[in-house]
């Protein structure tokens, strides 16, 4: 039996993206330069935050914080004296394991976009879902700690490519670890060639001035890097 | 693991351009780079289509190749794993020629005039 056609032509993330230029519409009206922020669970996203925010001079710095559950992640930001906003995915969106722009979107009228020049997003600790979605930012950071093993930008080549920036994390356990720089970065290379990289240990301090510097720079530059 | 956003997505994009009308297929375009499972697409497409037009639907879906190219030297190959430098000149300015895709291409419906609701051609 015929049934008729009907042409859609519609992106399955069209919406999403619609949402996030909105969203990216709103942040530049104000001023403010929105970075993306994504790991797997424990890479260290919310202790490089910390450390980072600590002494980031001049730079009025705005948190969001993205987590299936709780607010354990803002409680620690709210302790620099950092403005900070909790978004839940659960409840309120299905315990979804990702943000997106709608979720982002909700969460706009609770954020001092005034008062602000650089909002980071702290996305669901997961590393393949976020990359996906767009919320609105100017740019994406991901943070990849060395516990994670060398194969891992084989294994999400999307996490790894839609970023522009990677921060390794945790190299202060190098000496207890049989991680391989090398092949980590030689994997990185294939997947995303010549990626801007940082190497730094949270913990230690080790290499966090060039994070810091990075944030700072893109605070002073108007935003209006197209994200991949 | 989030093809339940985006078999709501789906829904969504089907249910704007159906008119209220019953669905029979949707014919989806998917692209071997993008993370979704297909077999995951058609399970949760089954429940979240429930109580729209998009009830028993079919999901069909169009996989296509990953094809990637060199701008360098013009090399173009169907990568096995997902790796961004040229094969040919080693080079690292490789753009995605295919295998980004992922839409919603059409959508079959059912004609006013269908006398049996629960039939569909093969």
């Amino acid at each position: 039996m015929h049934h008729p056609v009907i042409e859609v032509r519609e992106g399955v993330l069209d919406a999403n993206s619609t949402i996030a230029q909105a969203n990216r519409s709103d942040f530049d009206r104000a001023g403010v330069t929105v970075v993306n922020m994504m790991s797997s669970p424990g890479a260290g996203k919310t202790t490089l935050l910390e450390a980072a925010l600590k002494n980031l001079d001049g730079v009025r710095v705005g948190v969001l914080e993205g987590d299936v559950q709780g607010k354990l992640d803002a409680d620690r930001i709210a302790a620099l004296h950092v403005h900070v906003t909790q978004l839940n995915t659960d409840p309120g969106f299905g315990g979804e394991c990702h943000l997106d722009a709608n979720m982002v979107r909700s969460a706009i009228p609770a954020l001092p976009l005034d008062a602000i020049d650089l909002l980071m997003i702290e996305n669901v600790g997961n590393l393949v879902c976020p990359a996906e979605f767009l919320v609105g930012e100017d740019l994406r950071v991901m943070v990849s700690s060395i516990t994670e093993g060398e194969d891992k930008p084989l294994k999400y080549p999307l996490m790894f490519r839609t970023c522009d920036l990677i921060v390794i994390n945790k190299i202060d356990l190098l000496p207890y670890l049989d991680f391989d720089m090398d092949a980590f970065l030689g994997n990185l290379d294939a997947v995303n060639p010549g990626l801007p990289r940082l190497l730094v240990s949270a913990k230690t301090g080790e290499g966090v001035e060039a994070w810091r510097d990075w944030l700072a720079t893109l605070a002073s530059r108007t935003p209006s890097v197209q994200v991949n | 693991m989030h093809e339940l956003s985006l078999c709501n997505a789906i829904v969504d994009a089907v249910v704007k351009h159906a008119g209220g009308r019953p669905v029979t297929t949707v014919n989806l375009r998917v692209g071997r780079l993008r993370q979704v499972m297909p077999e995951s697409l058609e399970f949760y497409f089954g429940f979240v289509a429930e109580g729209t037009v998009c009830e028993g639907a079919c999901l069909e879906q169009e996989i296509l190749p990953a094809k990637l190219g060199c701008s360098a030297c013009g090399h173009q190959w169907e990568p096995e794993w997902p790796l961004f430098l040229c094969p040919s000149c080693d080079g690292m300015q490789v753009t995605v020629l295919s295998g980004d895709e992922f839409e919603v291409e059409s959508i079959e419906i059912k004609e006013a005039t269908d006398a049996s609701p629960g039939n569909r051609s093969a």
